[in-house]
């Protein structure tokens, strides 16, 4: 997929609550994440320097906002419940891991199985979207401005997952009930997923996720649907093959 | 997991600099594989002198006067440096198998650990900062090299079992996750007339690579082979005399950034190996494509 750009720092709010991981450790700032409370006055968090850090500001469960200024590793915002990060850089693999609620915000591009199990939330990718984007979502919203990798959607339950771009080979392979919105090409369908006709209920529905990702001019009629077509739910032995 | 990097410069200004900017991306993975570390260097070519790295677990005993038994056996001249477990010996590029032959003869015990014009290689059981500290490796220059921290899955953890695994003059390779089938790759490279130190996956991978630009291939084309030929999970990365390659299995679960700038193409299993390389904010940064072969020369 095409390159993008990391995105450049932003001036930092004042009043924010800074990290420096530069000067401190990540177990600190993850764990005076953890010690907040419901009614906390610190509601702004900046992240400086995390390097490709892993977990960084994994399982939050407060009504936050944190700004990670530069790119991370593995799981950043994992379990998420509540909270809105920003990442202003890209994300390794597993970015929104079993997210609950929230919003993840990734100006840069992710790798493998972003948003892989989430349960709810948004996970917005400004960049592309590596392989096994939303693999085995359960609720979650996914919108990737730009492209998806291979096997996204996999084992997919619930949730929907909107593509601007193009997806690649074996788009939502097994899939049980998750909606999949792509706007450019699929370069193949995985494993009982097909494409599905686009009726005004998810008409409305994706104009509402486009307005929730902050996606400005463009159309949900520009769109396709793809889904389930059921048929892998009982053990049917002409099916054996794609199981 | 195992940890994999590789720096190829495009910039001779970096060149003093290669073996320090390899090594702090080399450690910053280290939680990646605990059991060894190694680190393959191309340096500068010499007209006159092509290098065998060789090990031995006894260096003390097997590394005295071994220049002078090995440049009579040869019958031309040849210098050692050691360093630690390791030694570099220098000869006539023309007396390059000959001298290899004659080291194994004269020092059964010692193991190579690659040969060629400009390579050197070194690799031991540890930790990355340990082994890059033990060969003095943040000293060394050139102009690529390729490292590797290992997690063993497929055979021993031994100096043997660490990556770099080099089958050929001046070729080498590193591989994070493990190959299905290469017990059977393995028996027709025998057959083919290659010859194998371990049990490690790895090296038949980088055997199989050989043997292709043996049969005229070039690296690119050798690249191409492994999606077809090998089974299994890998990201490999290679380095040649004046070349560097990576590839992805066409599953790709294993980890894989790349980074280019006008000065050099840097390859890490994770961005963290990348944050310390200068420019890198401003650096085309990308996650390779599954089954697609990508390579650079000089």
């Amino acid at each position: 997929m095409p390159a993008t750009k990391l995105s450049k720092a932003a001036a930092h709010d004042p009043a924010s609550r800074i990290f420096d991981l530069d000067v401190s450790s990540l177990r600190e700032l993850n764990q005076a994440l953890h010690n907040l409370t419901p009614g906390s006055n610190e509601t702004a968090w900046e992240v400086l320097h995390p390097k490709g850090s892993h977990s960084v500001a994994v399982g939050v469960d407060q009504p936050v906002s944190i700004d990670v200024r530069g790119s991370v590793g593995y799981y950043c915002g994992g379990m998420n419940s509540g909270s809105t990060i920003t990442v202003h850089g890209s994300a390794g693999p597993g970015v929104g891991e079993n997210m609950m609620s929230g919003s993840i915000i990734v100006k840069g591009d992710a790798s493998q199985y972003a948003g892989a199990t989430g349960k709810g939330g948004l996970l917005v990718i400004e960049g592309n979207a590596s392989s096994r984007c939303g693999i085995s979502m359960k609720g979650i919203d996914i919108v990737v401005h730009g492209n998806i990798g291979h096997m996204s959607a996999f084992m997919a339950q619930s949730g929907n997952l909107v593509v601007l771009g193009d997806a690649g080979d074996a788009l939502g392979d097994s899939i049980y009930e998750a909606r999949l919105f792509v706007r450019g090409k699929v370069d193949s369908l995985g494993a009982d997923c097909i494409a599905k006709e686009m009726r005004p209920e998810h008409l409305e529905l994706l104009q509402g996720l486009l307005d929730r990702a902050g996606v400005t001019g463009v159309k949900p009629s520009e769109f396709k649907r793809y889904g389930s077509a059921r048929t892998l739910y009982n053990f049917n032995i002409d099916n054996a093959d794609a199981y | 997991m195992c940890g994999i990097v590789g720096l190829f410069l495009k910039d001779k200004s970096l060149e003093p600099k290669l073996g320090a900017m390899l090594s702090e991306m080399l450690i910053s993975l280290s939680d990646r594989g605990p059991d060894s570390a190694g680190i393959a260097i191309y340096g500068a070519p010499s007209k006159n002198e092509a290098k065998i790295t060789i090990q031995s677990a006894k260096p003390a005993r097997d590394f005295r006067d071994l220049d002078i038994e090995l440049a009579k056996a040869i019958g031309a001249p040849v210098s050692i440096a050691v360093k630690s477990t390791h030694a570099v010996v220098r000869t006539a590029p023309a007396k390059i198998d000959e001298a290899r032959e004659a080291i194994q003869a004269l020092r059964p015990d010692i193991r190579i650990m690659g040969a060629g014009d400009v390579v050197e290689i070194y690799k031991e059981v540890g930790l990355p900062e340990a082994v890059v500290d033990r060969f003095d490796v943040r000293k060394m220059t050139g102009t690529h090299g390729i490292g590797h921290t290992r997690m063993a899955t497929e055979s021993a953890v031994t100096t043997m079992g660490a990556h770099p695994f080099s089958t050929g003059a001046d070729q080498c390779l590193v591989h994070n996750g493990s190959l299905s089938n290469h017990n059977n790759v393995r028996r027709e490279l025998i057959r083919e007339g290659m010859k194998f130190e371990t049990e490690n996956d790895t090296e038949v991978a980088a055997a199989y690579l050989s043997s292709q630009m043996a049969h005229g291939k070039n690296l690119g084309e050798a690249l191409e082979g492994t999606l077809s030929d090998l089974d299994g999970f890998f990201t490999f990365v290679v380095g040649t005399k004046n070349g560097f390659g990576v590839v992805r299995d066409p599953i790709a679960c294993k980890p894989a950034v790349m980074a280019e700038t006008d000065q050099y193409v840097a390859f890490g299993s994770e961005y963290r190996a990348l944050t310390k390389l200068p420019g890198i904010d401003n650096a085309r940064v990308w996650e390779p494509e599954p089954a697609t072969v990508y390579f650079w020369e000089h």
